[in-house]
This record gives structure tokens, C-alpha cells and sequence, in this order.
């Protein structure tokens, strides 16, 4: 009995699924079946016109233009020795977009740290602290990077574009005055982990490349980076364990 | 290109059709396309909106226009649709919006130097300032709350600094009103240019309106809140300085004109092949719009349609950087302030005018513009790019709190 008490106080009044609106579903089920539908076809037809569109819609956008004359000679050169150069600086280019927006997304977590404090085995200030600090840090070598390859680091790539949309979800959680702050580390989750694999892919580029000194910082940030998602990976289970 | 308002006769209403898949084409590039395309998009879907918005305020109180106004509103709303639909979907609305700011400052930046009437280059000044500091808010919350840098959409066209700060842009209804210019004295292009600046900024504030709430943070919602204020001020301050003694029909045939100046100033300007097909598109349009307007107007009014759409069409919009003037306007006039219909400087503003007490009350609990911008600088690539990382600790807790306190709700 004090297990059904407390379940019952735990629960609040979700009214989204038939369960709470048991007459008024059954009159909904029951009106698709006098009210068949006048379309023929079934969802396919979502994907005919995904195809027509793509067909005349473009792309995204493209690798902006290296930053200096002296720079897209210096391109040219390495373009035809290395493998797709461009998609290196394109995926630099998320990065460092990526990297800056966690900056914003830790100030966040902080905020609802500051607001809401943490739980046990939950994150302390210190550690999102450095996670923030990490992120930063992070941010500024791979503008450095970036620029020691005649890239921009002010510019949009498309790979940072795609992963801006991506990642706008958690944005969209983390600086919601509603959330709390295990729902935030959710979306930090999400972030981390994307940033792991990303983070990999940037060190094998950077290793394809012939950039050894490249290949070291982003497999120290790599490092770093696995380190904040396995810290974000125990705080979710500590909490799951509350 | 010479167009002729009342010789050129477009395309004929019958022959202004579209499909579904048209009205949903392929968009412009956000990281491609020039600024002023998206300045120019989102410009025309304000003309576009206006012309609906009159339409439908014009047929509830005429009778015997309802048909042909709905005849040609249908085709605005399509046009409308296309125009918008060129918005590409990973242009976030924050993005848009900063492309919203950028489209009134640039815009009545051009406006305002070829004003000829020297109240109306004043009033439109004003606003330049006002429409210039949002911009540099707007760019402060996407920095601080997301990590991005707004140069992206200004692509470096204008300047992200502060205008005439938001907090005092807050007036009272009573200075918010201007003096119309005179329907029987005044150039075709001023009544051109306050129709232009009056459905930009109405366009802006619907925007507001409606994507405001959609916005997460706390400070974006109440950013969007107080600019959206603002932009209301604006349509307020800008419908006003039309004369309200044109005919119901005159006002359309200037709508009307109002709308293919603007696309004959867009076609003068754009480089996108597609996106200037669709203006050079509409402009056959609406001077069908015109010639269709102008035959109504002489044979209901018994009036000549030349007498309201007089002189060759003035030159177009210029869509380019005017930084350097709205610098000059930026040094002279920040402080400037609004009496009555009169534009005076902040000292000649009383401690208990209307609009300061106004903005008194309403900045009583903070002010959402001054909070995202405290001591905001942009810079290029974003804020962070100038803190060390010495100093990127985060600062400290607004208010106390324990590691391991009860947040786990």
C-alpha cells in the first residue's frame, strides 16, 4: 500500500496518451472507422517527394575559400597530396563550432547546477567547471588549427552547419527554465557523444594528412573528451540509481 | 531597366498561376548566398504580407472592392508563399531574425538617403538607430546563449555595436505618432518608401510575435518580448506618416506601385539565378497588379491613375553596405529622443514626459536588452574567441549552492 502512496504521488496530470480520456478515444477510434480515408496510398508518397526535391534543391553549402592567395597556392599544393583535404577543414570547422557552442552548453549545465544543485553521485560545480574549461580550451587549438592550415576559423562549414542543427535539441533542453539538471545531462549526453566520435574522426584525418603534431593535440582533447563522457555516463547511472 | 508604372502592363491576372510545388522551391544557401538575398527574401515576404494585410482591411470596409480585391490577394498570397518558402529550414528563426535586423537597418538606411523630404529622412533615421541596436542584442544572446557568431548571416555587411540603446527606445503611444506627409504634395518615392518601411517592419514584428515564445532561454524569451515592443512601435510610428486622407483606392494603387518598385530594385540587385528569376517574375506581376488596380481606380474615383503614381519609377533600393553613413547617423543622433510628432535630443526630454515614465515602469523589473549585452563586444568568430583560457572558468554561482544539494527533481 505505501509503494501504490507513493507512486501515486509521484504522478502528475499528464494528459497526453487515451489512458486519461478513456470515452473520448473510443469516439475517436470509432470516427476513423465511419470516416475512411479519401486519399489513395499510404506514407510512400512522403518519400516520392523527398526524392523530387532533392533532385532540384542543391547542397547545404560549400568549403569557403582558403583565407589568403598565399593560402589556396599552399592548398592547392597539399591538395593534390593529400586525400580530400577540404573535408579535413570542413570537419575542423564543426569542431570548432561544436566546441564553442559546449562552451555555451557547460555555462548552461551551470546555470541549472547553480539553480537547482546536484544529487548524489551527481556532477559538483568543479567538474563542469573543467568540462567547460575543457571545451574552451579546446575551441581556441582548433582555431589555431585551422588557421595553421590556411582555413577560417570565423567560417560556417557545412559540417558545422550540420552538426549546429543537430545539436540545436540540446540547447533547446539545457536553457529551458523547466528542465532539471538530470534531464540537462541527457542532452549533454547526446552532445558527448557525438563529440567522441567526432573527436576520432578529426585524429585520423589529422593522421592521414601527414599533420603529426595535429594528430597529438586532437588525441589529447580526444582523451578529454572521453574522460567527459564517461563522467556524464556515471552521473546519468547515479541518478538512475537514486 | 526603365519601368514605366502606368505604360508597362506586366502580365495579365488570368495568366498569374502557380503550383504546389512551386510555391515550395528549392531555397537560398545560408552559407552561400550573399545577405542581401536573404535582406531581399525576407523584405519581399513583408511586402507580400502588407499587401495581404491591406487587402483584407480594405474589403471589410468596401463592399464593391471585395471581388477584385480578392482576385488579386489570392495571387499575393501565393507569391507571398514562394517568396518565404526560399527561407532555407536550417536557418534557425534566431538566424532569420538576425537577417530580419539586418534587412531594417540596411533598408531604411537606403531609404533614408534618398528621402527627399527632409521629416520623413528624420523619422526614418530615428529608427534606423533603433532597428541597429537590436541587431547587436539579438547577436549578444545568439553568441552567449548558443556559441554562435552572427556574422555568419551579416557576412560583415554591418556593423554589431550598440544603437541607440533598447532600454530608451521605449515611448509612450503619444510619441510614437508623426506627421503625415501631404497626399497632393508629395514625391511618388516618399510615399513609396513609408509604404516599404511600414510592411518591413509589421513583417518583423508578426515574426516576433510569433517565434518569440518558440524561443528556450529565459532572457531569448524576454529579448524577443521587449524587441518585439519595440517593432511594434515602429509599424505605429510609420503607418503614421502616411497621409490617412488617400482614397481606399489610392492607397492600393500604392501598394501596388509600392510592389514593383521593390522588385524592380531587387532584380536590379540580385545574383542568384533562381532568386532573380522570382523577382524578375513577380515585377511582370505586379505591374499587371498595377494596370488592373489603375483601370479600377480612374473608372470608380473618375480620376487620372497618373495622378497618384506621377514621374518615372525613382531609383531603386540600395542593396549594400551603408555602414559609413549609419556610423555618421550613429554619432550625431543616438540621443536623440521623440515629443509628440517632434524629434528632439534626450536633454530636451523631460523627467516626467510621458515616455520616460513610460519606460520607467517598464524597465522597473530589469531590462531583458541591457542583460544580454552587459558589456557584450562582437568580435569576429565570437566572443569566446577573446577569452583566454586562464580566465574561461566559469563564474561563480549567482546565487549559493552546494555540490550535492536536492537538485534532483
Amino acid at each position: 500500500m505505501a509503494q501504490l502512496e507513493n507512486v501515486k504521488k509521484a504522478v502528475g496530470q499528464n494528459r497526453t496518451g487515451i489512458a486519461t480520456a478513456k470515452k473520448l478515444s473510443a469516439e475517436m477510434i470509432e470516427g476513423t472507422q465511419e470516416f475512411a480515408p479519401t486519399s489513395a496510398g499510404d506514407e510512400r508518397e512522403v518519400a516520392a517527394v523527398r526524392a523530387e526535391a532533392s533532385s532540384e534543391a542543391g547542397r547545404i553549402g560549400s568549403i569557403p575559400p582558403p583565407a589568403s592567395v598565399k593560402q589556396a597556392v599552399s592548398t592547392a599544393a597539399k591538395a593534390i597530396q593529400r586525400e580530400k583535404p577540404t573535408l579535413f577543414l570542413d570537419k575542423l570547422g564543426a569542431r570548432i563550432g561544436f566546441e564553442r557552442s559546449g562552451t555555451r552548453l557547460y555555462e548552461a549545465l551551470l546555470s541549472k547546477f547553480d539553480i537547482h544543485g546536484s544529487f548524489t553521485g551527481g556532477p559538483s560545480r568543479e567538474e563542469l567547471e573543467q568540462i567547460h574549461h575543457d571545451e574552451l580550451e579546446h575551441f581556441h587549438m582548433l582555431t589555431e588549427a585551422m588557421v595553421s592550415l590556411g582555413g577560417d576559423p570565423t567560417a560556417l562549414t557545412p559540417a558545422g552547419n550540420v552538426q549546429a542543427v543537430l545539436s540545436q535539441g540540446a540547447f533547446n533542453i539545457v536553457t529551458d527554465p523547466r528542465t532539471t539538471l538530470p534531464e540537462c545531462l541527457e542532452a549533454a549526453l547526446t552532445a558527448e557523444l557525438v563529440d567522441n566520435d567526432s573527436w576520432e574522426a578529426l585524429v585520423d584525418m589529422a593522421s592521414i594528412a601527414g599533420e603529426d603534431e595535429l594528430m597529438t593535440r586532437f588525441g589529447n582533447a580526444l582523451a578529454q573528451e572521453q574522460e567527459h563522457l564517461m563522467k556524464v555516463r556515471a552521473w546519468l547511472a547515479a541518478h538512475r540509481a537514486l | 531597366m526603365a519601368i514605366d508604372l502606368l505604360k508597362d502592363k506586366g502580365i495579365a491576372l488570368e495568366m498569374q498561376r502557380f503550383t504546389w510545388k512551386e510555391l515550395a522551391p528549392p531555397t537560398y544557401s545560408k552559407l552561400d548566398d550573399d545577405a542581401f538575398t536573404r535582406v531581399r527574401v525576407i523584405l519581399m515576404n513583408g511586402i507580400e504580407s502588407e499587401a495581404l494585410r491591406f487587402s483584407h482591411g480594405c474589403a471589410r470596409m468596401n463592399r464593391d472592392l471585395q471581388l477584385a480585391l480578392a482576385r488579386i490577394r489570392r495571387i499575393e498570397q501565393h507569391q507571398q508563399t514562394l517568396i518565404n518558402w526560399l527561407n532555407p529550414a536550417d536557418q534557425t528563426p534566431l538566424e532569420t531574425t538576425i537577417g530580419f535586423e539586418q534587412t531594417a537597418i540596411e533598408v531604411t538606411a537606403s531609404v533614408a538617403q534618398s528621402e527627399p523630404d527632409p521629416y520623413l529622412a528624420q523619422v526614418y533615421r530615428l529608427g534606423l538607430l533603433e532597428d541597429f541596436d537590436h541587431l547587436y542584442r539579438y547577436s549578444a544572446l545568439m553568441d552567449r546563449v548558443e556559441g554562435k557568431d552572427a556574422n555568419v548571416l551579416v557576412q560583415s555587411y554591418s556593423d554589431i555595436v550598440p544603437g541607440r540603446p533598447t532600454l530608451v527606445q521605449h515611448r509612450a503611444p503619444e510619441d510614437d505618432l508623426r506627421m503625415a506627409y501631404d497626399r497632393k504634395t508629395a514625391a511618388l518615392i516618399s510615399k513609396l518608401h513609408a509604404t516599404t518601411i511600414m510592411a518591413g517592419e509589421h513583417q518583423t514584428h508578426d515574426y516576433y510575435m510569433n517565434i518569440g515564445p518558440t524561443y528556450p532561454d529565459a532572457l531569448g524569451r524576454q529579448l524577443y518580448a521587449e524587441i518585439a515592443s519595440i517593432e511594434e512601435q515602429h509599424v505605429t510610428q510609420y503607418e503614421s506618416i502616411i497621409d490617412p486622407d488617400e482614397t481606399w483606392l489610392e492607397k492600393w494603387l500604392i501598394h501596388e506601385a509600392t510592389e514593383v518598385y521593390n522588385y524592380y530594385s531587387c532584380v536590379e540587385y540580385e545574383k542568384n539565378p533562381k532568386v532573380k528569376a522570382v523577382w524578375e517574375r513577380f515585377l511582370e506581376y505586379e505591374l499587371g497588379h498595377v494596370r488592373f488596380v489603375a483601370d479600377l481606380f480612374e473608372s470608380v474615383e473618375r480620376r487620372d491613375a497618373a495622378e497618384v503614381l506621377n514621374g518615372k519609377l525613382p531609383d531603386p533600393i540600395r542593396y549594400e553596405s551603408h555602414r559609413a553613413y549609419v556610423r555618421e547617423v550613429l554619432r550625431k543622433e543616438v540621443d536623440f529622443r521623440a515629443r509628440g510628432t517632434e524629434i528632439i535630443t534626450a536633454e530636451e526630454e523631460g523627467p516626467d514626459s510621458p515616455s520616460v515614465l513610460y519606460r520607467e515602469q517598464l524597465n522597473s523589473e530589469g531590462s531583458p536588452t541591457e542583460r544580454v549585452a552587459a558589456g557584450y563586444v562582437w568580435s569576429p568568430g565570437g566572443e569566446l574567441t577573446t577569452r583566454s583560457n586562464g580566465n574561461s572558468k566559469a563564474r561563480p554561482p549567482a546565487k549559493k549552492s552546494t555540490s550535492h544539494a536536492t537538485g534532483a527533481r
